[in-house]
């Protein structure tokens, strides 16, 4: 027998070290040297995920159908996976709106609403009810064990105890106790709660250390290691079917038990309180999203052990699974391990108790009981002095209510069910605010009417198809209410509803509750609109990330308030010193001078409404200012409209910039054009000047020649015979240019009379070749011709692509060296139609030149060399022409390597053959 | 080259893990067999588990690495926002 005064004195010493370990942090951080601002210490406090469920029910549940304890732990891993995206958000969605519980997420968010925070609450408060009650039944039933040290009695059979001397009463009056020091020592703006944390952490500690040493213990002392166990496990088939089970609810139980403890990690309200609200740095997360798996991993190595250990030792039916983690240690006659591993539970109990009833006690003050209270007019509570004594009051009260549930639930019903079974009953119930809070954060369109429809809807859906088959097992109901239904009305069987069967009850329950909570919050938010401030605050939470810090955006705000008003207003909630705290911090960073404000504008306005949302709540704290808020007695709508003529402002000069835009590049196109006319206009002088001097050069010598015939009848007759052979060639190249000239003129025009025909080109080629045989011989230039028999004609009019072989067969030899120069003539065959190359071997033409010496009387000087060109019209020419038989025309040259003239002219017809 | 932002490379481990902890993929591991003592079930699930959590750890401790970059970057136009009512 085990003295109970030892596991008294145990347990009562280890309380007291909690609270001194919460003492010591809350002095730290009132001295500014914070001992919770870190990464680990925040893992630790969110590790306040596993329970008593998880100390007792985990080895409970692995031992009667195996692996299937585990989802509840890879959900939160999942889960954390997406921490970056989903709890980050929040995070900064909360920090930034002074967002202190679940309930005051969700009112914010559907317009700081009252109706849904208030719902929010309750809901809340009614499934978290079981949660406390498991965990005072884990406590109690852990201390009736252990009492009975060294027999192992299970405390069912000893029946229900008087209520005074029922151990659970007890603990929960201590937990009350706790939570009512370290949870509402004072209202603060923040809601932070450094001491709390702090306490959590080193419980999350203890726990963790608690069951490794009785894992290590079961596994490697009383057994020899995890090979051992198993091995021994496998000789008996009872026990070896554990190994390949995935659950009494099979792999959909499996996938239904992930998406809970998904849901759970994010909603529950002591998750919420640990992750967000009692989050010091936003980067923390980055830490703890793998720090608080590993964790859980570590927390679950021993639990298969465990199990399978208590099945090989204990006869079935004699010890119950949620407590082989005491009966091991007490079988194995350590008295102090069982100690420890008695504590452990109890860590892990009041972890959570603790945190539970905090966050609840927050949502039922300033979600529930403050817009009750601010709107009896008879209580007159605007205009009442100091109300932080009333705040922690409501708090304190709130406190030992919820406990004071959950004792109730745990003595009236919580005999009848194993640990998990009572826990996954909350889970379902909580996992009913993901649509509206998930949906909140992601979907603009989602609305109050929405929310309230779905929350609603879903959380009637869990009361039938969970909690009432709760209280037929616990028989307060008849039995006949599961088998035939209500009524008689087998459709209506609430685990078998409209002939759902097959399903276990949990995943039928989650199933119906999110058909009706999804599909009403997605049908009325798209049936019904929103208001502006819903419309505002959906902004803000969907688009946090795209918004500067909250104090930073422009506010409208033609109603005044004096400074005064404002200021006794937060010092009523917060008291008069945290007040003054506030306002000084808010002037030294906003370089104001509050002494001097007589008036507080729009952004002071709006601190001391997040300033209040922080202790009272969002909706509550803004009918609190609006009171205090007076002249020209502006009503939110009013502000609400000026957002809206503001909001038009803003897209009116959305427009106006998208017009200049269109503008500016519509002046940008006039400008080029402006320029390339210029161009134009600059470039027709250059060729009236070019023309005219060309015309003059031929008609200079002409006449100079025949006036030296006039003047001297007497010339011998040949050189009379060289002088008229030189008028008659310079009046061939006078005609000679003026033809291009009209010709060119003609082609631009389109008055050009085209003889289209089907070509040979080879032969084309090979006339051209003879006809400028003559300007090869005398410049001494090579010529050779690689011309390929049998080519298909093309489509051309042959005088003028002759001219246009001849022009490039002439220009070829005007540049190739004299003596030296060579030119190669190649015709190839290409997709549609034939390419006719020129190279030669002169100085080239550099890559800015290439593109303009095809325009008209635009000749390289600067590579010529100093020799006379023609007229430049050559090139222009033949391009023309080229472009008009719906060929091509251009040049492929390297300075110094010489260049090579290429254009391509279409067949006649359509190739029969795909050429290659 | 640019690496792909830390977000997906979040979702993508995410489906992993889905992947890694689905049904299907137990199924396959429920068999009577054990690995250096250690029953095929639970071995699979405790090294995925791990691994998963290794690679969440690698994730975000690479992403602290290029923490004055990547903190400016916003984390991406949250979708399905706006499209509807």
């Amino acid at each position: 027998m085990m003295q109970p005064w030892l596991i008294v004195t145990a347990a009562f010493g280890y309380l007291c070290l909690l609270f001194a370990v919460a003492y010591w942090a809350d002095k730290r951080a009132d001295a500014g040297r914070s001992v919770v601002a870190s990464p680990y210490i925040y893992a630790l406090s969110i590790a306040v995920y596993c329970t008593a469920w998880t100390f007792y029910g985990s080895v409970g549940r692995a031992a009667t159908s195996g692996a299937d304890f585990l989802p509840i732990y890879l959900g939160p891993t999942l889960a954390a996976v997406l921490w970056w995206h989903v709890l980050r958000k929040m995070l900064r969605i909360s920090k930034n709106n002074r967002i202190t519980s679940i309930a005051d997420f969700v009112a914010s968010r559907y317009g700081k609403s009252h109706l849904l925070g208030g719902l929010v609450t309750v809901v809340a408060v009614i499934v978290i009810m079981p949660y406390i009650a498991l965990q005072l039944k884990g406590v109690s039933t852990s201390f009736n064990v252990l009492l009975r040290y060294p027999d192992i009695v299970m405390p069912s059979a000893v029946g229900r105890q008087p209520i005074f001397e029922d151990t659970a009463l007890y603990v929960a009056v201590l937990m009350a106790v706790f939570a009512m020091l370290y949870g509402t020592r004072h209202i603060d703006v923040t809601e932070r709660h450094e001491g709390m944390v702090a306490a959590i952490a080193f419980e999350s500690t203890v726990k963790l250390i608690a069951f490794l040493c009785l894992g290590a213990f079961v596994t490697f002392v009383m057994f020899g290691g995890f090979d051992d166990i198993f091995a021994r496990a496998a000789e008996r088939p009872d026990v070896k079917h554990l190994f390949t089970s995935v659950g009494a609810g099979g792999l959909g139980g499996w996938v239904t038990l992930t998406l809970l403890s998904m849901a759970a990690i994010l909603f529950l309200p002591r998750q919420f309180q640990v992750s967000v609200v009692e989050n010091v740095d936003e980067r923390h997360l980055e830490k703890a999203a793998w720090l608080f798996p590993l964790y859980l991993v570590a927390i679950n190595v021993f639990v298969v052990p465990i199990a399978v250990a208590g099945l090989l030792t204990f006869p079935p039916g004699t010890v119950d699974g949620d407590m082989f983690v005491l009966a091991l240690p007490i079988s194995g006659q350590q008295g102090w391990l069982a100690l420890i591993a008695f504590i452990g539970g109890l860590s892990a109990a009041t972890g959570m108790v603790i945190v539970e009833t905090i966050a609840l006690s927050t949502m039922v003050c300033n979600d529930l009981v403050m817009p009750i209270l601010l709107r009896v007019r008879a209580l007159r509570l605007t205009e009442r002095g100091d109300l932080t004594r009333l705040l922690l009051t409501i708090r304190r009260c709130s406190i030992v209510f919820v406990l004071f549930l959950g004792y109730l639930y745990f003595y009236f019903i919580g005999g009848s069910y194993a640990l998990v079974s009572i826990g996954l009953l909350s889970f379902a119930a909580v996992a009913q605010l993901a649509p509206a809070i998930i949906g909140g954060m992601y979907w603009k369109g989602g609305n109050r009417i929405g929310a309230l429809g779905g929350l609603t809807a879903g959380f009637l859906m869990w009361v039938y198809t969970l909690l009432l088959p709760s209280f037929v097992r616990s028989g307060w109901l008849p039995l006949s209410f599961l088998s035939d239904g209500p009524w008689g009305i087998a459709l209506l069987r609430p685990e078998a509803l409209f002939g759902l069967e097959g399903l276990d009850n949990l995943s039928h329950a989650l199933f119906w509750s999110m058909v009706a909570n999804v599909g009403l919050y997605v049908g009325l938010s798209l049936a019904t609109g929103q208001t502006l401030t819903e419309r505002i605050q959906a902004t803000r939470f969907v688009e946090i990330f795209q918004q500067p810090d909250a104090g930073d955006r422009a506010r409208l705000w033609r109603g005044s308030a004096s400074f005064e008003d404002l200021f006794s207003l937060v010092a009523r909630f917060i008291g008069k010193q945290r007040a003054e705290q506030s306002f000084a911090g808010y002037a030294a960073d906003h370089g104001v001078d509050l002494a001097k404000l007589a008036r507080a504008d729009a952004e002071l306005v709006h601190f001391t409404e997040r300033l209040l949302a922080g202790a009272i709540g969002a909706a509550s704290a803004r009918v609190m200012v609006a009171s205090v808020v007076k002249g020209e007695n502006v009503s939110i709508d009013e502000v609400m409209k000026i957002l809206d003529e503001a909001s038009q402002v803003i897209e009116y000069s959305r427009q106006l910039e998208e017009k200049s835009r269109a503008l500016e590049a519509a002046s940008a196109e006039l400008r080029a054009a402006n320029l390339r006319l210029r161009e134009l206009d600059r470039l027709k002088d250059d060729f009236l000047a070019t023309v005219t001097h060309e015309l003059r050069t031929p008609l200079t010598s002409i006449r100079s020649f025949s006036e030296i015939l006039h003047d001297n009848p007497n010339l011998p007759t040949d050189q009379r015979q060289e002088f008229l052979a030189i008028v008659i060639k310079e009046s061939e190249r006078l005609t000679r240019l003026i033809n291009q000239v009209l010709d060119l003129a003609r082609i631009e025009a389109g008055r050009f009379d085209w003889q289209i025909s089907a070509v040979d080109v080879r032969e084309l080629v090979l006339e051209a070749m003879a006809a400028t045989k003559q300007l090869f011989r005398e410049r001494n230039v090579t010529i050779q011709a690689d011309l390929p028999p049998e080519l298909p004609p093309v489509h051309a009019d042959r005088d003028r692509l002759m001219q246009v072989v001849i022009n490039l067969l002439s220009n070829a030899v005007k540049f190739s060296p004299a003596g030296t120069g060579l030119v190669n003539v190649t015709i190839r065959e290409r997709n549609y139609g034939l390419e006719v190359r020129v190279a030669d071997n002169g100085p080239g033409i550099s890559r800015e030149n290439q593109q303009i010496i095809f325009e008209k009387f635009r000749q390289v000087g600067d590579l010529m060399t100093g020799k006379p060109s023609g007229s430049g019209l050559g090139l222009a020419i033949s391009r023309r022409i080229v472009e008009h038989f719906g060929g091509r025309i251009w040049v492929e040259s390297e300075p110094g390597h010489g260049a090579t003239f290429a254009f391509i002219v279409p067949f006649a017809a359509p190739p029969s053959a795909a050429a290659p | 080259m640019r690496s792909s932002g830390i977000g997906d490379r979040l979702i993508a481990l995410f489906l992993l893990g889905v992947l890694l902890f689905s049904p299907p993929a137990l199924a396959i591991f429920s068999i009577d067999a054990t690995v250096s003592g250690i029953p095929v079930l639970y071995a699979y699930l405790f090294t995925a588990w791990i691994g998963l959590i290794a690679l969440l750890a690698f994730i975000l401790r690479s992403r602290r690495a290029e923490l004055p970059e990547t903190d400016r970057t916003p984390d991406g136009r949250t979708p399905g926002g706006g499209d509807a009512s």
